[in-house]
């Protein structure tokens, strides 16, 4: 392990000491702040109880990562290959990031129900402005000279698109995803709080009323895991996809 | 034979050309030397379509064309290679964008030039993985693949080392005469100008025009110490020293 990686623990291992002791020293109650050692027990101990909810707030995540993509690349595709398109467009895609999802959700939940759909939506509007401006931003860094060189030889858009602006952005386009993979729980568990049968977010509201607060954080401890988890799958996809790196 | 008449290129107020005229041989290797920034990158974006010209005529093997877009090979100080495809796959490109199916015959043709240009046995190294040497040998083969019969070089040699540039300078020449291509080139290098070219064109600064015309029909072995060729340097060299950068 690197050395920067042993600061990281050595930090989270004094941090978490540090509350432990300090819930004890001040007899802090549960239903207040538990702690490390009681939320560590909910996570383990409760798992058959988390993991189903986990389980639906993973396959929001994914669903929603998947129609971002199915939103975001056709998106940033064509915004490349008509400027025009891009300045029409683009006030409409900052608008879609400048309202506040926490305003849509509950028209969304009103809209599509109680179910996975409303959830899956809040994901992937949270997810694709970075995807589509990162990769927008990608095609556009392609260098000049390159794209002139495949004019020389006669490539038309769509065969310059392929083999070179694809590639070129895909270290973009992965910076992107990365960002909304790591912003893509956010938009699934604002989704359960407004309206859910399932999932860790409304699990936590459900814990929450009961003051089961180590159940809470329990449900944080998933979510980041699932987070991490991710962002790990994703950084190893980087890797193996942009090999020439 | 390639033929510009009175090309004309205009930046706002910047004059690049203004009836600038040109004759390549078929089969001839032409090359502009000129101080630097007269043009002579220009004329070429101009002639392969990049830029617009503002007037003057383009015409090759006696057909008026509006550029040389997709009718020639272009090699150029960088090597442009892609670093997302093995070398092979870079030397093959333009067959894979001719939309020809990249046939067995295409494949045997680029390994016999990987061997004919010591990059046997590299085939599937990417870009990034061999030396600044073999990636601009992995461009030459590229240009060669080109089915174009004109090919246009813009300083292809002058981003390698003297030794690797000197052994390409011989395969370069061999493989002309081999592919029997038409070559224009732009150089900075004097001596490789006069070693490789069966004519030389000496530019002026903007607006850009041809200065002076040598017609070097000696044979291309033995030149680095003909007597004609030093006199002919040595004068090459003067001119370009007046211009009012002193650089070329």
């Amino acid at each position: 392990m690197e050395r920067s990686n042993w600061i990281s623990l050595l930090i989270v291992l004094v941090v978490i000491a540090a509350w432990e002791f300090a819930c004890g020293w001040f007899s802090v109650p549960d239903f207040i702040l538990p702690a490390p050692s009681e939320i560590l027990k909910t996570t383990v101990f409760k798992a058959s109880l988390l993991l189903p909810h986990a389980g639906v707030t993973a396959l929001e995540i994914i669903m929603g990562i998947f129609l971002s993509l199915l939103v975001a690349v056709p998106l940033a595709t064509v915004m490349f290959a008509c400027p025009s398109v891009e300045r029409a467009l683009s006030p409409f895609l900052v608008a879609s990031q400048a309202v506040p999802v926490f305003a849509l959700a509950p028209l969304l939940v009103i809209w599509l129900g109680y179910g996975l759909a409303s959830k899956v939506l809040m994901a992937a509007i949270i997810i694709f402005f970075p995807i589509t401006v990162s990769l927008l931003e990608g095609y556009k860094n392609c260098d000049r000279e390159y794209a002139i060189f495949f004019d020389l030889m006669g490539a038309g858009f769509w065969k310059k698109m392929r083999l070179l602006y694809w590639p070129w952005a895909l270290p973009y386009f992965f910076s992107g995803l990365k960002v909304g993979v790591s912003v893509a729980t956010i938009g699934a568990v604002i989704g359960e709080w407004v309206g859910a049968q399932s999932g860790l977010g409304y699990l936590m509201i459900q814990a929450n009323a009961r003051l089961q607060v180590s159940l809470v954080f329990a449900a944080i401890v998933w979510l980041s895991v699932m987070g991490l988890a991710l962002w790990t799958f994703v950084g190893l996809l980087e890797k193996k996809v942009i090999y020439w790196k | 034979m390639l033929s510009v008449s009175g090309l004309t290129k205009k930046f706002e107020d910047l004059t690049v050309m203004d009836g600038f005229d040109l004759t390549v041989r078929r089969g001839g290797f032409t090359t502009l030397i000129g101080p630097s920034g007269c043009g002579k990158s220009t004329l070429f974006d101009v002639l392969t379509g990049v830029f617009p010209r503002d007037g003057g005529r383009i015409s090759w093997l006696g057909e008026d064309v509006s550029d040389l877009m997709g009718r020639a090979a272009y090699m150029q100080q960088k090597d442009l290679l892609l670093p997302w495809f093995s070398l092979i796959d870079n030397a093959m490109f333009p067959v894979k964008i001719a939309g020809v199916p990249t046939s067995r015959d295409s494949r045997e043709k680029t390994i016999a030039l990987f061997e004919r240009l010591g990059l046997n046995g590299f085939e599937d190294y990417t870009p990034q993985k061999v030396s600044g040497g073999m990636r601009q040998r992995c461009a030459l083969v590229r240009t060669l693949m080109f089915e174009h019969e004109l090919v246009l070089l813009d300083e292809p040699l002058s981003s390698i080392d003297a030794i690797t540039r000197r052994s390409l300078q011989g395969l370069l020449l061999l493989l002309q005469s081999e592919f029997n291509k038409t070559i224009l080139m732009i150089t900075h290098d004097i001596e490789e100008a006069l070693l490789m070219s069966d004519e030389l064109l000496v530019l002026t600064p903007m607006p850009m025009r041809v200065r002076e015309r040598f017609v070097l029909d000696m044979p291309k072995s033995g030149r680095s110490s003909n007597p004609e060729l030093l006199k002919i340097k040595e004068h090459v060299l003067e001119e370009l020293e007046g211009d009012f950068d002193g650089t070329i």
